[in-house]
């Protein structure tokens, strides 16, 4: 099966997302019919029950991805916008965090299908959305645009009820995109992981930490 | 000799051991040692834990990032191979469709069962724990108590390595000097909540786990374990010799490649094989007990996975250690018009009164770990210290509305991140993202905190299993179906625990989540835990019990079951140590009545 060329949302999705959008008529026009997002086939495996443990794997080992060209761009951009680079470590892009969304969204194991829609549908949305306001796709925008459409969908609680859909979808990508930056050795030594290494003795906590937590 | 292939089998054997994890590994080591040649068949593959675990391997090298699957529950790394709640095409099935009342039988089809990747947290169970029905009516007494069991303990201790302290607590055992190895430093959490758990009665104190947190002194132990056998002594020495003390990283549910922590792959069969008495037989799943005209079992009829070829093994005793519920099914399959409800059933009470422990967990956050100065938190790959039931005196006294205790394991640290690593910030970070997110995420790392109850179950009627008459696996073997209930007894524990875990957060400065007041809503499903036991009580009468206190079934007297599966109590301390004393302690009896020739 083609994978659909451009990350739009097909007429079903494009309805849910936006029944209580304002915005709903001009995304609608924009969307073609039967682009959604394609299910792992009945082909589609896991890694069983007996992988190899030691192997050093990469996404696309064991079942194949999802992403087209505009799909990863747009992940990416995002990934960024959450996990940008600073000081102590770099941006999520540039550890491999888009193709291990693009894995985990192809996964076939329960749950991964609804992440899967999710993911599909609210990067066809960001970029419709960023079209709309900004005459861009969001990769494309300008960091003070990213922000003032991030802001809108970034917290669940607060996000306006058109914006719902869309703010479920930054939570997951946000977890996503967390999730696989930090098992990263960059992004493990930016939280402070020490572990990890063989030690001759277990010291337990040092002094400084006894003293923050009042222990001395 | 040691691991051999079906053209292989010898024509006869002293004894067949059936399963190769806690039970199978501390029988085949206690008989081999002695001199005994025996057969150990596994169902699942050969697994060797020197070349196969994954000592340093990050979450991210792994796919997914290690998160768990339904082919790998407790994630990529796990030890587990070829194994989980469900297996595939060895089904089991459930009497009942509603959600409290299903049963999830774990199962682990690889050389050394479920010991490669257990938490192996070892504690005792008490004097209470083996006479419960003498003090609160319910359940049933076992027909031995602890002073029967407590040299075996010694023994087991010594033999696998334990780490913990002696803290002379109600029926919370002490060692005899200089059988534990010293206990790793408690981490910050852990700490906190040692200091700030004193105002609510909490005894936190050192753990008791299967790790070697320092080397076992190979020069004095095998003699005392095994005086007057100097083979046995110079077998052990040598396997001793070849285990390190922890390195302190690594979880141990990966297993343990430089034989640091107890799995029975490392500690149990590599002095068994060494011993030239044992033969090693995998893939090789056990259908039925095999019976000669006067009903003394014979040996074993098995499946050679291989070629899908039923063969037999034949044995002058037979010990079923196959993890309780499938040793059950063995039984109930061993039909023949001498037995037909199944082999040592006449009472029938074969996969009656099945256990598990009642599970459940509470998380929150703390925030005076929060910005804690980065240092490793690895430690021994599992708990430092529990809390260790506290309440025996209230309960007796009727003042808590359950009858049986818990004790309480912990989750902290700054562990190496997973999937969920910056789970639960949403709600105290108003949704960032951006730098704002990474400072967040640096901020709250190793500030949550979880605690999770582990208690005891009371055996009842509900909760059993049979063949189901219908269903049979890929082998052609009918399978178990399970009947399971849990009485208020453990839904009422299970929402006493989510109480507790919240003053406990609370005490120490931290946000718990919400508690369940339901304790049926906060109560893990039964196999949750993993801690299945019963299905072939032992008991001091024929018509009450499956076996006798050693393990020995009433009705084949060549017949044994040692893994836990003769457990009439399932105590809230984890059943692990406890097969493997009373599998020590049932071998020697059967070591004895070969010699006597009554077997």
């Amino acid at each position: 099966m083609n994978p659909p060329e451009s990350p739009r949302l097909d007429r079903r999705a494009a309805i849910k997302w936006m029944l209580t959008a304002a915005a709903a008529v001009a995304l609608l026009e924009r969307s073609s019919p039967g682009a959604g997002a394609t299910l792992p086939g009945d082909a589609a495996r896991g890694y069983g029950t007996d992988p190899d443990l030691l192997k050093n794997h990469q996404p696309g080992d064991f079942w194949p991805l999802t992403f087209n060209a505009p799909q990863r761009r747009a992940a990416s951009a995002l990934c960024d916008a959450i996990i940008p680079a600073d000081v102590k470590s770099p941006a999520a892009s540039a550890v491999g965090v888009p193709a291990f969304i693009d894995e985990w969204i192809s996964a076939p194991y329960p749950g991964h299908d609804k992440d899967r829609v999710l993911v599909l549908e609210g990067l066809a949305w960001l970029d419709a959305e960023s079209q709309r306001r900004f005459g861009n796709d969001f990769t494309n925008l300008i960091y003070s645009q990213q922000h003032a459409l991030c802001d809108d969908i970034c917290h669940a609680a607060a996000a306006k009820p058109e914006f719902g859909q869309a703010a479920r979808f930054f939570a997951k990508f946000r977890d996503l995109t967390a999730g696989g930056f930090y098992t990263t050795p960059e992004g493990m030594r930016d939280l402070g992981y020490a572990g990890n290494v063989a030690l001759t003795a277990f010291a337990g906590p040092p002094p400084e930490v006894l003293k923050q937590l009042g222990l001395t | 000799m040691p691991f051999i292939t079906t053209h292989e089998l010898q024509a006869d054997y002293d004894v067949i051991v059936v399963g190769s994890g806690a039970a199978g590994g501390q029988t085949a080591y206690t008989l081999t040692m002695d001199g005994a040649k025996v057969l150990m068949l596994e169902a699942g593959r050969s697994y060797d834990p020197v070349k196969e675990t994954p000592m340093f391997q990050t979450n991210g090298q792994a796919p997914l990032r290690g998160a768990s699957t339904p082919d790998k529950p407790f994630g990529f790394h796990d030890a587990t191979v070829d194994g989980g709640w469900s297996v595939p095409g060895e089904p089991y099935t459930s009497a009942s469709s509603e959600p409290g009342r299903q049963f999830w039988w774990w199962r682990a089809r690889m050389l050394g069962g479920r010991t490669n990747h257990w938490g192996r947290i070892a504690l005792r169970n008490g004097p209470y724990d083996f006479k419960p029905r003498s003090r609160d009516g319910l359940g049933f007494d076992w027909p031995i108590g602890y002073d029967d069991v407590a040299p075996y303990y010694d023994k087991v201790e010594m033999l696998i390595g334990v780490y913990g302290n002696n803290d002379g607590l109600e029926n919370t055992p002490d060692s005899p000097e200089g059988v534990l190895l010293p206990p790793p430093k408690p981490r910050a959490g852990e700490l906190l909540a040692q200091h700030r758990g004193k105002k609510l009665g909490l005894p936190v104190i050192a753990v008791h786990r299967a790790v070697l947190s320092v080397k076992q002194d190979a020069a004095s132990i095998p003699a005392k374990l095994h005086p007057k056998n100097p083979t046995a002594q110079r077998v052990l020495a040598q396997a001793m010799r070849e285990r390190a003390a922890c390195f302190w990283a690594t979880d141990c549910g990966r297993g343990c490649a430089i034989k640091a922590n107890y799995q029975s792959t490392t500690v149990h069969l590599p002095p068994a094989l060494a011993t030239g008495n044992l033969d090693l037989l995998s893939n090789a799943m056990v259908r039925a007990v095999t019976v000669d005209e006067n009903g003394k079992a014979t040996g074993v009829a098995f499946v050679d996975k291989a070629t899908g070829e039923e063969r037999v093994a034949r044995a002058r005793v037979v010990v079923l250690a196959a993890s309780s519920a499938e040793s059950v099914r063995i039984l109930l399959n061993s039909k023949s018009p001498r037995f037909p409800s199944g082999l040592a059933n006449s009472s029938g009470l074969v996969g009656k009164y099945i256990m598990d422990t009642v599970g459940a967990r509470l998380g929150g956050q703390v925030p005076l770990l929060e910005n804690l100065p980065v240092h490793n938190e690895d430690g021994a790959g599992g708990n430092h210290v529990y809390v260790p039931w506290w309440l025996y005196q209230e309960q007796h006294a009727g003042k808590l509305g359950f009858a049986r205790g818990y004790h309480i394991e912990f989750g902290t640290g700054r562990r190496m991140p997973g999937m969920g690593v910056t789970g639960g910030i949403d709600a105290l970070t108003a949704g960032s993202y951006g730098r704002k997110f990474k400072e967040d995420a640096r901020r709250y790392y190793g500030s949550f905190v979880s605690f999770s109850g582990r208690g005891e179950m009371i055996p009842n009627e509900d909760s059993f299993c049979e063949l189901d008459p219908l269903v049979r696996d890929q082998w052609g073997l009918p399978v178990l179906r399970f009947h399971w209930k849990w009485s208020e007894h453990e839904t009422r524990q299970a929402a006493h625990m989510q109480r507790t875990f919240a003053d406990l957060i609370a005490a120490m400065g931290g946000k718990p989540g919400e508690p369940k007041a339901d304790g049926a809503q906060a109560i893990e499903p039964g196999g949750k835990i993993i801690h299945e036991v019963g299905g072939t009580i032992m008991g001091a009468d024929a018509k009450t019990s499956v076996t006798n206190q050693w393990g020995q079934t009433w009705d084949v007297k060549n017949l044994f079951v040692t893994d836990g599966g003769p457990f009439v109590s399932n105590a809230d301390k984890n059943p692990t140590l406890t097969i493997m004393a009373l599998a020590w302690r049932t071998s020697d009896y059967l070591l004895d009545e070969l010699r006597k020739g009554n077997l």
